[in-house]
């Protein structure tokens, strides 16, 4: 059982809501008393597309991300917005032939619009990250989130592309690569380097990550509480920006705003 | 006009500058640049990795007019490293978005153009440049329910990555023969899948497969136009005056959902021909 | 990548500044902002290692056949001729005499 479906089941409490691609998972269930919907890609080795069998995120998981997060959209409209929570443990985005005719650019487009749309209609955006958050794939489920928050784990991470690609697209060596890593806060691949950014609202460590038990559950279902309120009524990226390691972002803002 | 006399006329777009590109669209005359090179806000990540920098860090973000109403352009330079987006080139694009929305909220009416060439993320700077994609498409999506944000593929690098993902949350997307459109480079593919799967030296079948004719055919994009400084102004005001779609490309789940559906438990490769065919009214 | 600074004497401060060229494969970005009467001077960054020498003469060579005005140049370069680095070195002239 994969880690994003160990903890979606762990954190929502519910059965899964029906009419998705099997590697799509909605659970319904609730955060600080409030409704919330649970997503999470996981790996279906059935999957009609070959490449996208071990929980890498392809056209139906986008197009799927996009339904699930617009049917809460639209259920909500008018009453209180539920709260949404990605449980990002996604590979990759899925690499293949099929992918790229059928237009996965656009299916990973769906998945995005719906969550930027589903925060700034007013439900807060929570991604929790268990597993690998990997480029495109992280895009698509989790990176529109206005909290960021990861369990503290090796098998965490966040980067643009795997290593053996990145390597050969720079014209350098895996070793080298990792040398570069060690010394670049945002070429490495660890969570450390990472929460230097700015981009992790908090990182928090569990017993068991691959088997959540009762009292990991309890303590991530705490964070997650504290960042929904922490979240208010607010709607935007801007919490990101702030941390040494990506000073120029607000620079360049700043700089921008004083030119407009 | 004759022929002859448009062709003597004519002036490519795809061999512009991303400075060219953006002053040839706006307004003559209105072009103002913000950031502009000679503030020489670099990367230094780039230059920590032993990596020549580019004064504008390769990105060109201008405000100026186009028929007298507010536009702003975010133009990526391809030539510079890939029009790769690193830290301070994405915070441009999507600081300026951020900005563009601010003025809608202030009664002010600027829209946007993306000039797009870009493979994505720049590598250097991996985890800062994915940051600043996600930050810009989340702009693009708050500036969308006030004004269109046009895309614009030209070529001659294409649009990928991160940034193909951004290009297909645009109100209207144009491309020319030259573009390219795909959220995985050929030689990532080929890398991750093996040359059966992908072979990147095959050129014709990538163009058949992601080329602007392909994505325009298939209704991944709005507007094909040929490359033409002239001509890419009507199909930009074209696609202004068209405004917000009514369904967007990017909320056609279920048609998309539905036609993925059909194609079995086993979806076979598939070429250009067939993935026109299985286009055919699901995106137009 | 290396850094190298060059001096030269020039004549009068430049009318204005000019931007020419992109750091792309072969190619250079140079820009031109008037500097102090009588000097001239050059920075570079460049992708080519122990090239100091190479780039002392071509500038030798550029700045001495003809008075330039007083300029203040920054050259980012990425693996330029110096055929190409002299093609945008009197581009940027043109530009920065313009009226």
């Amino acid at each position: 059982m994969s880690r994003g479906l160990q903890w979606i089941h762990a954190l929502a409490q519910g059965p899964e809501v029906a009419g998705f691609p099997a590697s799509v998972k909605v659970i319904d269930g609730e955060l600080d008393n409030r409704p919330a919907r649970f997503i999470a890609v996981v790996p279906d080795p059935h999957n009609p597309f070959p490449r996208a069998r071990q929980g890498e995120v392809g056209v139906l998981e986008g197009w799927g991300l996009a339904k699930a997060v617009e049917q809460a959209i639209e259920a909500d409209k008018g009453g209180q917005p539920r709260v949404l929570v990605a449980v990002v443990d996604v590979p990759s985005q899925a690499y293949g032939r099929r992918e790229e005719a059928l237009g996965i650019h656009q299916a990973l487009a769906g998945a995005v619009d719906a969550y930027a749309r589903a925060r700034l209609a007013g439900h807060p955006l929570i991604g929790l990250l268990v597993g690998k958050a990997m480029s495109g794939a992280f895009l698509a489920h989790g990176y529109q989130a206005q909290r960021l928050i990861a369990l503290d784990d090796p098998g965490v991470m966040v980067h643009a592309m795997g290593k053996t690609a990145a390597a050969r697209i720079t014209l350098r060596s895996v070793e080298e690569l990792e040398a570069l890593a060690a010394k670049v806060p945002p070429m490495a691949y660890d969570l450390a380097n990472y929460a230097s950014l700015g981009l992790l609202w908090e990182r928090l460590p569990v017993a068991a990550i691959e088997q959540p038990g009762e009292a990991d559950t309890a303590s991530v279902r705490e964070v997650l509480t504290r960042a929904l309120r922490d979240i208010g009524d607010s709607r935007d990226l801007r919490s990101r920006l702030g941390a040494s390691n990506r000073a120029l972002s607000s620079q360049v803002r700043e700089r921008l705003r004083a030119q407009w | 006009m004759t022929d002859v006399a448009q062709l003597l006329h004519s002036r490519s777009f795809v061999e512009l500058s991303a400075r060219e590109r953006a002053k040839g669209l706006l307004d003559a005359g209105s072009f103002r640049e913000l950031l502009d090179p000679f503030e020489r806000l670099m990367s230094p990540w780039l230059q920590a990795q032993g990596i020549v920098p580019q004064a504008d860090d390769g990105v060109v973000i201008a405000k100026g007019t186009f028929d007298g109403q507010p536009l702003l352009v975010a133009a990526i330079e391809g030539v510079f490293q890939g029009g790769s987006m690193g830290e301070v080139g994405g915070a441009k694009i999507a600081g300026a978005l951020e900005l563009a929305v601010e003025d809608n909220r202030n009664g002010i009416p600027t829209a946007a153009v993306l000039l797009l060439e870009t493979g994505g993320v720049r590598l250097q700077e991996a985890n800062l440049g994915l940051a600043a994609i996600a930050e810009i498409q989340a702009a693009i999506v708050e500036l969308r329910q006030f004004r269109p944000v046009i895309g614009l593929v030209a070529g001659a690098v294409g649009c990928f990555g991160g940034m193909s993902i951004a290009a297909g949350l645009c109100s209207r997307l144009i491309v020319t023969r030259e573009a390219r459109l795909g959220l995985n480079g050929p030689q990532v593919i080929e890398q991750e899948a093996g040359i059966e799967e992908y072979d990147s030296r095959d050129r014709p079948f990538i163009w058949g497969l992601t080329g602007g004719e392909q994505r325009y055919a298939c209704g991944l994009a709005d507007a094909f136009v040929a490359d033409d400084l002239q001509q890419m102004r009507d199909a930009l005001r074209a696609a202004l005056a068209a405004g917000e779609p009514v369904q967007p490309r990017s909320r056609r789940h279920q048609q998309m959902l539905g036609l993925l559906g059909g194609l079995g438990e086993n979806c076979p490769q598939l070429d250009a021909a067939q993935t026109r065919a299985l286009y055919k009214g699901v995106l137009q | 990548m290396e850094s190298l600074s060059f001096t030269f004497p020039a004549g009068a401060a430049a009318k204005r500044r000019a931007l020419v060229g992109c750091v792309g494969s072969g190619d250079l970005e140079a820009l031109l902002e008037p500097g102090e009467a009588g000097v001239l001077t050059v920075k570079v960054l460049t992708s080519v290692n122990g090239s100091g020498p190479r780039w002392e003469q071509l500038f030798q060579r550029l700045f001495s056949g003809q008075t330039w005005p007083a300029l203040s140049i920054d050259i980012h370069d990425f693996g330029a001729t110096p055929g190409v680095v002299r093609l945008r070195l009197e581009q940027g002239l043109e530009e920065v005499n313009h009226d």
